[in-house]
């Protein structure tokens, strides 16, 4: 833990220094994919280079005038990931002509790094967002109820086409629903945590404290059938156990959890014939190419990190293009691992370890209840996400369709994940700011710096 | 709520752990497996990725590459496809490889170690093909081709000091480029070239046998004079005319006159069939089993590198059964090269040289490719007979040429043994017969044989019995050894 009496450094430097690694990196990156695919420097590397750049600077610039106390590695790990899903995206656009998916990304990624500065200035306290924990819900119940109306699409109802323009609100609604759950179980845990009967060993809430509680789980189920989204479904009540157990420490919570989420599961890919087939294809990967049918996805996704193996094939050499659909979204980590191979795969794992472990870092050392929620939330959203997705594409759990943060081709989880960043930012600078803001927040100083005790004796 | 936090990171931190943990297993630990499933593209992908090295005869590549811009990147291409067909094979994209491209894919392809230059610098990547070098002379390959004229048959020519392989024809032939590469042309084309009676890409040469009839008279000569059956070739035989067949009340015909008690050098000249039984059933069985091995015969393992079909003298047989095998009908079959062998063998003095398409193999840019086992190098492959039993061959089959039944094998300038062959197969002998034809020649001012050659010819219905394989297949033989001779 840190204290609040010891002189602190706000670090900006390393983060700057950082950034510069991280872009100069991807401009590497760039420049093999172009020498391996058309053995030339891409043309315009100046300008993928300086834009990555300006960017990254922005948002440093950003979080040096209105967060110079946050965590330095949070920005520069987003911007590495960033840029390197924008190296594989570029990577794989020169395997499939006539679909350029990395200009897009470049301007979605434009445009998230712009909210995230939004956010970082405009957002001065993460407090502020307490207050707007129902709207929130109600928001993101709208959000997710929008693409019901609109057609299918490759048989997940998770996406509203206006115009040229496609995004999926379930993006969106992950950050709200974070939010609305750290409001409402900072206001809430005592009761949810001390009230309601005790069966054997587990203590349940009360009733009036657990209505709202079943009624999140009925959304998550709702949305997965509704939506046929096992993948946004899974991470909502993957992130609302962890939320609800921090918030109450009780282990029923997280048994219930599993054992309502094992229920929901198991009936859902028993009768839906989407996420039945995910099952079938998780348990058997090659059973289209005994049937005759050649090899699916997943089969295809599989082949394509063991070509990787330790070392991979190196930057645009790779055959990642066989699995077809979806593989610049989706399946981008199979390019990652063809190409960067198991070496690359556990230094891209690492950064995603080393973003969450900072996100609960600063949740460990806030001392407001919904600052911490927010930030253990958060951070469990991008944990969740990554495994779902790695999970699915490799064989570990039933694949669902979910975008890789930064990675993955797609506008609405680039925004989506920088938001969570700027969040993360905001939550780490209050945590780690020297000044004595914890007056605010109605508790004594010197029983603040020693948080873990006070806890424990509870 | 701080070791709640704590512990939630644990969990996540686990994940990881699961994550990091598959990684390994599908990217190391079960990454042989999945590289190897049969449905994985990649191999076939880096394999195409570059162009096919080239198979040269007459020092000329008779194959190329193109690039097709598409996954499979580079396409065989044949320049002169359904002449040298039973040379190259095809090396389809969809259909896998056959005969040389078969057999030398692994140097074609790039992927024989022998190939890289600096074995342990060259990392992941596939050094350029290399060329397989053969010993075909265009010009006795085209005489071959041209001579069989589409007709069902084969030749095959060999350098006997050598065992160089100067000609292989199977006729009728396919263009073996219509196979390359991929889709519905492709699979089109082969449906088309398998389901026809012709067999087009059946390699007659060396993968058909045929009774060689008559013609194998030369092996059974050999096999009398070597056994000591026959002491003077000149001398008569004490053979009868008709000859039953021991043990069966069935009689022998000859189509020449004149075999009872005919001598050796008569009855080969003259085809006696009377004389040729009788002869081997005195050797016997073992006797003759013993030289027919000895010609190369009963041996399913010779490739030249592609695999030469097994040609047949049957081990368990009555006596009728081995008269009747001794001229070359009941079960006794032969490949067309293993018939030139025989011509081969008296042409030699005597010994078989080890029969082989592959003079040398070299890089892309020419550089000799280092092998343990050099296919050029000549080497014996048996011993057929004595020096001096083949001296007596040679002056036997020269006399079926000058004298014979085989003299439309004849060349100006040029010393030319032969023998023919007419075979009759099918239930009853109903089948058109074969006609064969085998043959040596040597120029007059040269030190030994250029070229043993073996022509056989399907459908000689056309002709009367005994003298077809001197119209239909000599002519042939003769028109090939003339280009060897040219050369």
């Amino acid at each position: 833990m840190t204290t609040a009496t010891v002189e602190r450094r706000g670090r900006r430097g390393v983060e700057l220094s950082l950034l510069v690694c991280a872009v100069l990196i991807c401009v590497s990156g760039y420049v093999t994919v172009g020498l391996a695919r058309n053995h030339q420097v891409p043309p315009d590397v100046a300008g993928y280079g300086a834009g990555l750049g300006v960017l990254a600077l922005l948002a440093h610039l950003a979080v040096r005038l209105r967060a110079r106390w946050a965590d330095p590695l949070l920005l520069p790990i987003a911007v590495l990931l960033n840029g390197l899903g924008l190296v594989l995206i570029y990577r794989l656009d020169l395997s499939t002509p006539g679909e350029r998916a990395a200009p897009a990304q470049l301007v979605w990624s434009t445009l998230g790094v712009t909210l995230f500065i939004v956010v970082v200035v405009l957002l001065r306290d993460h407090r502020v967002l307490q207050r707007y924990a129902y709207l929130s819900v109600a928001a993101a119940l709208a959000l997710l109820t929008v693409p019901i109306f609109f057609p299918a699409v490759n048989g997940a109802k998770i996406w509203i086409r206006i115009g040229g323009l496609s995004f999926q609100p379930g993006e969106f609604a992950k950050i709200l629903l974070a939010v609305f759950f750290a409001a409402y179980l900072a206001a809430n845990r005592q009761a949810l945590a001390y009230a309601g009967r005790r069966i054997w060993r587990l203590q349940l809430p009360a009733g009036r404290v657990l209505g709202p509680l079943v009624a999140i789980w009925l959304l998550s189920v709702g949305v997965l059938i509704l939506e046929r989204d096992l993948g946004t479904s899974l991470l909502f009540f993957g992130v609302f156990v962890i939320m609800l157990y921090v918030a109450t420490g009780r282990t029923g919570w997280v048994a219930a959890g599993l054992l309502l989420a094992g229920a929901g599961a198991f009936a859902v890919g028993t009768l839906e014939p989407h996420v039945h087939n995910r099952v079938q294809d998780w348990l058997d990967p090659f059973a289209s190419i005994a049937a005759g049918r050649g090899p699916g996805q997943l089969a295809q996704s599989l082949f394509s990190f063991a070509a990787g193996g330790v070392l991979g094939t190196g930057l645009g050499l790779g055959h990642s293009t066989l699995i077809g659909f979806a593989a610049k979204s989706d399946f981008i980590l199979a390019t990652a691992g063809e190409e960067l191979g198991f070496t690359g795969l556990t230094a891209i794992f690492l950064l995603y370890a080393l973003m969450t472990a900072r996100g609960y870092g600063a949740g460990l050392a806030l001392r407001d209840p919904f600052g911490r929620l927010l930030a253990v939330g958060c951070s469990s959203i991008l944990a969740l996400q990554v495994f779902v997705i790695a999970g699915g594409v490799m064989g570990l759990i039933p694949l669902t369709g979910m975008a890789m943060p930064f990675l993955a081709q797609g506008g609405s989880s680039v925004v989506t994940n920088w938001i969570i960043v700027a969040l993360l930012i905001r939550v780490s600078d209050s945590a780690r700011a020297p000044d004595p803001e914890a007056a605010e927040t109605g508790e004594d100083l010197t029983v603040s710096a020693l948080p873990t005790a006070v806890e424990e004796s509870r | 709520m701080t070791p709640c936090i704590r512990r939630a990171a644990a969990l996540l931190l686990l994940l990881f752990f699961a994550l990091l943990a598959n990684a390994l297993r599908v990217q190391v630990i079960e990454a042989d497996a999945l590289d190897s499933n049969p449905a994985n593209r990649r191999p076939a992908i880096s394999r195409y990725a570059q162009p096919r090295g080239d198979i040269l005869a007459g020092g000329k590549p008779v194959t190329g590459s193109k690039d097709t811009g598409e996954q499979l990147r580079f396409e065989r291409t044949y320049a002169d496809g359904p002449l040298y067909a039973p040379v190259t094979g095809y090396a389809s994209q969809t259909y896998g490889a056959s005969l040389l491209e078969e057999a030398e894919d692994a140097l074609l392809s790039g992927a024989d170690p022998a190939l890289a230059r600096l074995p342990f610098l060259g990392g992941g990547a596939r050094p350029p093909g290399g060329n397989v070098v053969t010993g075909i002379r265009p010009s006795m390959q085209r005489a071959a081709f041209e001579g069989l004229d589409g007709r069902r048959g084969a030749v095959a020519a060999l350098e006997p000091a050598t065992g160089r392989v100067l000609a292989l024809v199977s006729s009728p032939s396919y263009d073996p480029g219509m196979l390359s590469g991929t889709g519905k042309r492709v699979r089109d084309a082969w449906a088309e070239l398998t389901a026809d009676n012709a067999a087009p890409m059946l390699n007659r040469a060396i993968r058909q046998t045929y009774p060689p009839g008559s013609s194998f008279k030369i092996v059974t000569a050999a096999a009398a004079l070597e056994a000591g059956v026959v002491a003077d070739a000149e001398a008569p035989t004490r053979t009868p005319e008709p000859y039953t067949l021991p043990g069966t009340a069935t009689t022998l015909p000859n189509e020449a006159a004149g075999c009872r008690n005919a001598s050796l050098a008569y009855a080969v000249q003259w085809s006696c069939n009377t004389v040729m039984a009788e002869l081997g059933v005195r050797v016997g069985l073992e006797g003759m089993l013993d030289a027919v091995a000895a010609f190369g015969f009963n041996d399913g393992s010779l490739r030249i590198p592609s695999l030469v079909t097994r040609s047949n003298f049957d081990a368990d047989m009555t006596e009728d059964q081995l008269a009747l095998s001794a001229i070359g009908q009941f079960d006794t079959k032969a490949t067309p090269l293993q018939m030139a062998m025989v011509a081969a063998a008296v042409a030699n003095g005597g010994e078989v040289m080890r029969p082989h398409l592959v003079d040398r193999v070299t890089q892309a840019d020419g550089d000799l490719v280092p092998r343990a086992a050099q296919h050029a190098r000549p080497s014996v492959h048996r011993t057929a007979m004595s020096p001096s039993t083949a001296q007596v061959m040679r002056r036997l089959m020269v006399a079926v040429v000058e004298e014979g039944t085989g003299h439309n094998a004849a060349i100006e300038g040029a010393t030319v043994g032969g023998k023919t062959g007419t075979a009759q197969h099918g239930v009853g002998n109903a089948g058109t017969p074969y006609a064969w034809f085998i043959a040596w020649a040597q120029a007059d001012d040269a030190a030994r044989p250029a070229v043993a050659v073996a022509v056989v010819v399907e459908d000689a219905s056309a002709y009367r019995e005994g003298i077809s394989g001197d119209r239909i297949a000599a002519p042939i033989a003769r028109k090939v050894m003339e280009a060897a001779l040219k050369g």
